[in-house]
C-alpha cells in the first residue's frame, strides 16, 4: 500500500497548491478588474467614485489646459453625449491630441473631475479605442453600456 | 510580374503540403513505403517554394514596387534598405508569409536530420507538420495574400510604422516565430506517437534537442520584444502584461515545463502522457497567440491589422487543430501512459512541482488575458485587468518554483534521503538568506519584496554553483574539468543562472528605479539618483525619412561629464504621426533614460528622467536561458546515439544542425 499512500499525498498536495492558486488569481482578479464607463454613465453618476475605472472618449478641441509648470493638464472627454473633465500631471502620450480618441485610467474627484492616473493614446492616427468607439455609437443611439455593477443598469431612453 | 511568380509558388506550395500533409499518413495507416516516402522531398519541395514566395515579396520591397498593396502599406521611397527588408514582417500578411517559411524550415531541418527514425514516425512527423502548414497557406491565400496588386500603382507608400523602425523590431519577431513555430516540431513528435500508440525512450531523445532549441529561441523572442517595448515606447518599462506580451509568455512558461517534463521521461520514463500533453500545449498556445495578435480581438501595439475574418479563420483552425489533437490524445493516452516509479522525495518530484507551477501560472496569466475578451463577448461590460493582477499572482508562484529550482539538480533520481539533502544545500540556502538580508539593510532599509527576490536570485547562483564544483570536484585543474563536463549540463547550469541573473535585475530596476517628469527651460538642470542632467535646449535634425526636434542633455555625477544624451521626438510626415525617441545610456549597473515630452513654446521642454538600475539584467539573464539551451541541445549524447542507430559515419549531426545553423 505504500506506493499508492505516497501517490494519494502527492495527488493531495498539488491539488491544494492548484486550489490555493485559483483561490488567489481569482480573488486577485476581482480586486484588480478595471471597468469602462462612457462620460454619459459618468454624467449620470453610474460609475464608483472610490476605486480606479477607466473612462474614454475624444478629446474637446480647445478644452486643453496646461498649467505653468507645463505638466498639469486638464481637458474635457466626451461620447457627444456628455463630457467629462480629466485631470492628468505628467507627460502625455505622443498621439494625445484633440478630436484623438482616449482611454484614462484613474478614479473620480469629489468635484467630479476625473484624476487620470495614465492616459493611453494609440500609436495610429486613425486608431480608435473599441471602447471609446462603442461608446460614441451606443451615445448617438442613445443607449449605454452595460453597467456591470448594477444587474438592471437604467438604460437611458 | 514577380508578385504573381510569388503568388504562383504560394499555390504550388499549398499543393505540396496537401501532398505532404495526406499521403504519408494515408500510407503509414496503409504501410505502403512509397506513400511514407514522399513526405521528405515533399517538405523540402515546399521549403523551396516558400522560400521563393518569400524573397519575391522581399524583392517586392527592395524594388519599391508600390504596385503591391502590402509593400503599399508598409514601405516609402525614403525608407532605408535594412527596414525595408524589416517590413516584410511588418505587418500581418508578410508576417504570416515568415510563418509559414519558419514552418517549412523546421520541416526541413526534420527531414535532414530525421534519417535516423522509423519510417513510419518520420512520415508521420512531416505529414502533420504538413498539414499545419496547409492552415497556413489557405489562411495566406484566402484572407491575407501579401501579393495583391493596387493598381494603378501609387508613386510612394504609406510608411512602415514608424515604431517598427528600430532594430529590436527587426530581429524580435523572427526570433519569436523561430520559437513558436519550432514548439510545432515536438507537437508533431507527440502527435505522430499517439497514433503509433508507442512512446519509448528514443522518442524523448529525438524530441529534447528540437524542444531545446524551440525553447530557446522563443526565450530570445520574448526578451527581445521587451527589450523593444523599452526602447521605443518612451515609457522606461520593460514589460507591461499587454495581451501580446502574455500571448509569446504563455508558450514560453508551457515550453520550459516541457522541457523539464521531457528531462525526467527520458531519464526515468515517467510523466509519458503529461509530456505528450505539454507538447499538445505548447503548440496550441502558439496558435492561440498568432490568434490574439492577429484577429483584431485585442486593445494593443502589436495590433496592426485587424480583420474579423481573419479572426474566424485562425479560431476554426485552433479548434480544429487543439480538439484533433486532444482527441486523439484522450482516445490513445493510455497507450503511451506508465513509467518508472519513485518515491516522494527525488528528483522527479521536484521536476513535477515545477511542471505544476508552470502550467498553473500559464493558466492564470491565460485567465488575466482572456477574462476581459470572455466578459465582452458575453456582454457584461468592458474590463481590462492591470499588471496588478499579474503581479500578484505570478510572486507567489515564482517563489516556490525558484526554490525547487535549486534543489532539483543537486537530488538525485528515483529516491533521495533529507539526511543528505539538508546538510548538502544547507550552506548555500543560508549564505543566500544572509546575503541578500545585508542588502536588503544596506540599500531599502526594508522591503520583502526585494529580500525574497534576491534571496531567490542568490540561491539559484549558490546551488547552481554547487552543483557545478562537485562535478569537478577532485580535477586537478577546475577549468579542464569544466570543460569536460557535458554539454546538457553547463547548458542547464547556464540557464539556471540566466534565472538568477534576471531575478537581480527585476528586484533591482523594480525597487530602485527613480522617475520624474520636470519643466526644463535651456539652462536649467535637475537632479535624480546622483546625477545632474543639464538641459542645453532643442535644435532640429533631419533622418532619412522624418524630421525630429532633437534635444541635448548633458549629464554629470559630482563634476564630471558622464556623458551627452539626445532624446529626439520625430515626426514622420507620411503617417503625420509623431514618436518619442528615447535616449538611453546604457550600463552594466544602471541605464539612464530620457524622453521628450511637449514643447512648452518658450524653448522649455517637459522632458522624462529615468534611472533605472540593473535593467540590463533584466535581458542578460534570458541571454543565458538562450545560450544554454543552444548549448544543452548540441550535446554529444544526442548525435552519438544517433551515430550508432545509423551504421554510417555522417558528419551532420541531426539536433545540433538544427541548433548551430540557427544559432549564427
Amino acid at each position: 500500500m505504500r506506493p499508492r499512500r505516497q501517490r494519494m499525498i502527492f495527488v493531495g498536495v498539488v491539488l491544494t497548491g492548484v486550489a490555493v492558486a485559483t483561490a488567489l488569481a481569482l480573488t486577485a482578479i476581482g480586486e484588480n478588474m478595471l471597468y469602462f464607463y462612457s462620460p454619459s454613465q459618468i454624467a449620470a453618476g453610474e460609475a464608483p467614485r472610490s476605486v480606479d475605472v477607466r473612462v474614454g472618449g475624444l478629446v474637446v478641441a480647445g478644452s486643453i489646459e496646461r498649467q505653468a509648470n507645463g505638466l498639469d493638464v486638464r481637458f474635457d472627454v466626451t461620447d457627444t453625449a456628455a463630457t467629462v473633465r480629466v485631470a492628468y500631471t505628467g507627460i502625455l502620450p505622443d498621439l494625445f491630441r484633440e478630436d484623438q480618441g482616449i482611454v484614462a485610467l484613474g478614479k473620480i474627484g469629489d468635484d467630479g473631475v476625473f484624476r487620470a492616473r495614465e492616459v493611453l493614446a494609440k500609436h495610429d492616427e486613425n486608431y480608435m479605442p473599441p471602447e471609446v468607439a462603442e461608446a460614441l455609437k451606443l451615445a448617438a443611439e442613445g443607449g449605454s453600456i452595460p453597467n456591470p455593477h448594477e444587474e438592471d443598469a437604467p438604460r437611458k431612453p | 510580374m514577380i508578385p504573381e511568380l510569388g503568388n504562383f509558388a504560394l499555390i504550388t506550395a499549398l499543393a505540396v503540403a496537401i501532398v505532404q500533409g495526406f499521403v504519408p499518413l494515408l500510407g503509414a495507416w496503409r504501410g505502403v513505403p512509397e506513400w511514407m516516402a514522399i513526405a521528405v522531398p515533399a517538405a523540402r519541395a515546399q521549403f523551396l517554394f516558400v522560400l521563393l514566395a518569400y524573397a519575391c515579396l522581399t524583392y517586392a520591397f527592395i524594388s519599391k514596387d508600390f504596385s503591391v498593396a502590402y509593400v503599399t502599406q508598409n514601405a516609402n521611397a525614403e525608407l532605408p534598405l535594412f527596414y525595408r527588408i524589416s517590413a516584410v514582417w511588418g505587418a500581418h500578411e508578410g508576417s504570416i508569409l515568415l510563418w509559414t517559411l519558419i514552418l517549412a524550415g523546421w520541416s526541413l531541418a526534420v527531414s535532414l536530420a530525421s534519417r535516423a527514425l522509423p519510417e513510419t514516425f518520420r512520415a508521420r512527423v512531416l505529414a502533420i507538420m504538413g498539414l499545419v502548414s496547409i492552415g497556413f497557406l489557405l489562411f495566406m491565400l484566402m484572407t491575407s495574400n501579401p501579393f495583391v496588386r493596387l493598381l494603378p500603382a501609387p508613386l510612394n507608400g504609406r510608411d512602415l510604422n514608424p515604431l517598427l523602425q528600430d532594430p529590436g523590431m527587426v530581429i524580435h519577431p523572427p526570433m519569436l516565430y523561430m520559437g513558436y513555430v519550432g514548439l510545432a516540431v515536438p507537437f508533431a513528435f507527440a502527435v505522430a506517437a499517439l497514433m503509433g500508440g508507442r512512446l519509448d525512450a528514443a522518442w524523448t531523445r529525438w524530441t529534447r534537442p528540437w524542444t531545446t532549441v524551440a525553447w530557446a529561441f522563443l526565450t530570445a523572442g520574448v526578451a527581445l520584444g521587451s527589450w523593444w517595448a523599452y526602447n521605443e515606447l518612451g515609457w522606461g518599462g520593460w514589460w507591461f502584461w499587454d495581451p501580446v506580451e502574455n500571448a509569446s509568455f504563455m508558450p514560453w512558461l508551457v515550453a520550459t515545463a516541457l522541457m523539464h517534463s521531457l528531462a525526467v521521461t527520458e531519464q526515468r520514463g515517467a510523466f509519458k502522457a503529461w509530456t505528450v500533453l505539454l507538447a499538445i500545449f505548447g503548440f496550441s498556445l502558439s496558435l492561440l497567440g498568432t490568434f490574439l495578435v492577429r484577429s483584431g480581438v485585442l486593445v494593443s501595439v502589436h495590433a496592426f491589422a485587424t480583420d474579423p475574418g481573419r479572426g474566424i479563420f485562425i479560431l476554426g483552425f485552433l479548434a480544429l487543430v487543439i480538439g484533433g489533437a486532444l482527441a486523439l490524445y484522450a482516445w490513445r493516452a493510455n497507450a503511451i501512459s506508465g513509467g518508472g516509479s519513485f518515491r516522494l522525495m527525488s528528483r522527479e518530484t521536484l521536476l513535477l512541482i515545477n511542471n505544476v507551477l508552470l502550467v498553473v501560472a500559464c493558466a492564470t496569466v491565460l485567465l488575466g488575458t482572456m477574462y476581459p475578451l470572455i466578459i465582452d463577448a458575453l456582454g457584461l461590460g468592458k474590463i481590462s485587468v492591470g499588471p496588478p493582477y499579474f503581479e500578484t499572482v505570478f510572486a507567489p508562484l515564482m517563489l516556490p518554483l525558484v526554490f525547487v529550482l535549486g534543489m532539483g539538480p543537486l537530488t538525485r533520481w528515483k529516491g533521495d534521503s533529507a539526511q543528505r539533502l539538508v546538510p548538502l544545500l544547507r550552506i548555500a540556502f543560508i549564505v543566500s538568506l544572509i546575503a541578500a538580508l545585508a542588502i536588503v539593510l544596506l540599500t531599502a532599509g526594508y522591503s520583502a519584496l526585494l529580500l525574497a527576490a534576491l534571496a531567490m536570485a542568490f540561491w539559484t547562483l549558490a546551488t547552481t554553483a554547487q552543483g557545478l564544483l562537485m562535478r569537478v570536484r577532485g580535477k586537478a585543474d577546475v577549468w579542464k574539468g569544466l570543460r569536460a563536463l557535458p554539454r546538457s549540463f553547463v547548458g542547464m547550469s547556464l540557464a539556471h543562472m540566466g534565472v538568477g541573473i534576471f531575478i537581480i535585475g527585476v528586484a533591482a530596476t523594480t525597487t530602485f528605479s527613480n522617475e520624474r517628469d520636470v519643466r526644463l527651460a535651456p539652462g536649467d538642470s535637475e537632479e535624480l539618483a546622483g546625477y545632474r542632467f543639464e538641459f542645453a535646449g532643442v535644435g532640429t535634425h533631419d533622418g532619412p525619412n522624418y524630421r525630429a526636434e532633437r534635444g541635448e542633455i548633458r549629464v554629470f555625477r559630482g563634476d564630471r561629464q558622464v556623458t551627452t544624451m539626445f532624446p529626439e521626438k520625430r515626426l514622420y510626415p507620411i503617417q503625420s504621426q509623431p514618436m518619442t525617441e528615447a535616449a538611453i545610456d546604457i550600463g552594466f549597473t544602471r541605464d539612464l533614460y530620457v524622453a521628450l515630452g511637449d514643447d512648452l513654446g518658450d524653448g522649455s521642454w517637459t522632458v522624462r528622467l529615468y534611472y533605472k538600475p540593473f535593467i540590463r539584467w533584466i535581458w542578460l539573464g534570458p541571454a543565458f536561458m538562450a545560450l544554454g539551451g543552444l548549448l544543452a541541445a548540441s550535446d554529444r549524447r544526442y548525435r552519438r546515439r544517433r551515430k550508432a542507430r545509423r551504421a554510417l559515419p555522417e558528419p551532420a549531426p541531426g539536433a545540433a544542425l538544427g541548433a548551430e545553423a540557427s544559432g549564427a
